[in-house]
């Protein structure tokens, strides 16, 4: 095996373990969608609507509607939280051992959002199973077909969380990310409501929801959890991916100096 | 471009600013290779910035450092390869055991297999931490933290073992311990040490020595000629009091 599958498998590895010993991690990881799905999406089910729209061909329950943005939700979340982890390894020192392996930088950037990409796959694939256990099934293909999807939905979040944890100071500062950065992404998005609806609102609520990459995640997992390809989201969450990626390789480019007022 | 006809570690002309602060201003010495040379500064001396600028966590365009004659700016992988680092922060995972923290950072270098598993051996025997490679790091003391952490910096073979302020926090049967490990480490295994410290004791008579004040270079050589037949420690406080008044 090369040197460079080895470190990327180490850190996949290292990745995993880290995830199974906090098993408070994993529990909130599950319970935070779960809430979402099994209280409020019950008791709003009657009060919103959903039409007959895309992917969807006949009417759906409220509490189907949302599982592809709960699995972003997911993904969104694991993504902040391994940013958190990277600010506090880099305030821990382990970041910095990691920066001074020989491989080249954007690898081992790359490898830790593979890793993050990794796991959060894991818990949306035990949200998705819990999901049908309460009756709330997507076609069988949908759970195969979902998997290259959520590869792609959580790099892009992953590239998201990184980038921000080469510009957040310290660990105390990562309330302001969940506040500016979580929540807007979040709700201006189409994971708990269809676009049209925030349409009929606001136009400008809507003109940012559908510019919001999150927006593009959710439809992308949507479509794909109906086995059909929603090229323009993909097309979206691709190059959110690359914008993201680009930012975090920046951050942690010793010769930008970005990291040098964290040393 | 390696082996003994360089030094094991240059630093040539380094600079280095926070904004309009100047931490680093000239820094200028060469330790020879096989050497163990402490770089002694107190608080604030810039010797956490120095060490930042070796592991390339920053770089900087005023001046050349040079590992094993590698210049650390042009071929950083190959440089950083040759570097085994011990840093002033605990870096283990204090979940996994001994020999999983190790193996992890074999990986980082691409070492994995038997020969990820023989280099553990050797290295955590170097330490005598053989016995302990199967607990937790949680479950360790400080000392043997340390040790753990010096045994995975010398895995993948380097040549030249940067320390900074290692035995902070560790008590004194500790420290004397780490030290003299790895000042036999050094004259066994020809490996050149750099070793930062602001404690003077650390530093033995025949210790290269680099006296690092304020971001520059005070003094460099053997530690008994800039002494001058006085204690170091006196030596030393004097050098920084001139400094500071």
């Amino acid at each position: 095996m090369s040197a460079w599958l080895i470190c990327l498998r180490a850190i996949v590895a290292r990745e995993a373990l880290r995830f199974v010993h906090q098993r408070g991690r994993f529990m909130s990881a599950l319970v935070r969608p779960l809430v979402w799905l099994l209280i409020f999406a019950a008791g709003f089910r009657n009060a919103l609507g959903v039409s007959i729209i895309p992917p969807y061909e006949v009417y759906i329950t409220y509490e189907v509607y949302i599982i592809p943005g709960l699995c972003g939700m997911i993904q969104l979340f694991n993504g902040m939280q391994s940013s958190l982890s990277l600010v506090y390894d880099r305030e821990m020192g382990s970041m910095r051992l990691l920066l001074t392996s020989p491989m080249p930088r954007w690898w081992l950037l790359v490898s830790k959002l593979l890793a993050g990409a990794t796991i959060s796959i894991l818990q949306v694939y035990t949200f998705l199973a819990i999901a049908a256990g309460f009756g709330i099934r997507m076609p069988w293909e949908g759970y195969l077909l979902v998997l290259p999807a959520l590869f792609v939905t959580g790099l892009m979040l992953g590239a998201l969380g990184l980038a921000l944890s080469s510009f957040i100071r310290q660990l105390e500062n990562f309330a302001g990310v969940m506040n500016f950065v979580i929540f807007p992404m979040f709700f201006l998005s189409s994971a708990l409501y269809p676009l049209w609806k925030m349409a009929e609102s606001s136009q400008l609520l809507y003109r940012l929801s559908a510019a919001n990459p999150f927006t593009h995640a959710v439809e992308l997992i949507r479509f794909a959890l109906y086995g059909q390809f929603n090229g323009w989201a993909l097309l979206w969450a691709f190059a959110a991916l690359l914008v993201f990626l680009l930012l975090a390789l920046l951050g942690y480019d010793p010769a930008r100096g970005l990291m040098r007022q964290k040393g | 471009m390696t082996g003994d006809a360089h030094p094991g570690l240059a630093v040539e002309g380094v600079s280095y600013a926070y904004g309009d602060r100047r931490a680093l201003d000239g820094v200028d010495f060469a330790v020879a290779a096989g050497t163990f040379c402490a770089l002694l500064g107190p608080n604030g001396a810039g010797k956490s910035t120095l060490f930042s600028l070796l592991t390339r966590l920053f770089v900087t365009r005023t001046g050349k450092i040079r590992i094993s004659g590698i210049d650390l700016s042009r071929n950083p992988r190959a440089a950083l390869a040759l570097m085994g680092v011990v840093f002033q922060q605990q870096t283990l995972d204090l979940d996994l055991t001994v020999r999983q923290n190790l193996a992890y950072f074999a990986a980082l270098h691409g070492i994995s297999g038997r020969d990820a598993e023989q280099r553990i051996d050797r290295a955590l025997g170097w330490l005598g931490m053989a016995d302990r490679a199967r607990e937790r790091a949680r479950d360790l003391n400080g000392g043997h933290r340390r040790r753990a952490e010096i045994a995975r910096a010398l895995l993948h073979g380097p040549r030249v073992l940067l320390l900074d302020e290692p035995t902070v926090g560790l008590d004194a049967a500790s420290r004397r311990a780490i030290t003299a490990r790895v000042h036999e480490l050094c004259r066994e295994e020809g490996l050149t040490v750099l070793w930062a410290t602001h404690l003077v004791d650390e530093v033995r008579d025949e210790d290269d020595l680099v006296v690092l004040h304020r971001g520059k270079v005070l003094a460099r050589g053997i530690a008994s000629d800039i002494a001058g037949g006085e204690r170091l420690a006196d030596a030393f406080l004097a050098m920084t009091r001139e400094e500071a008044s």
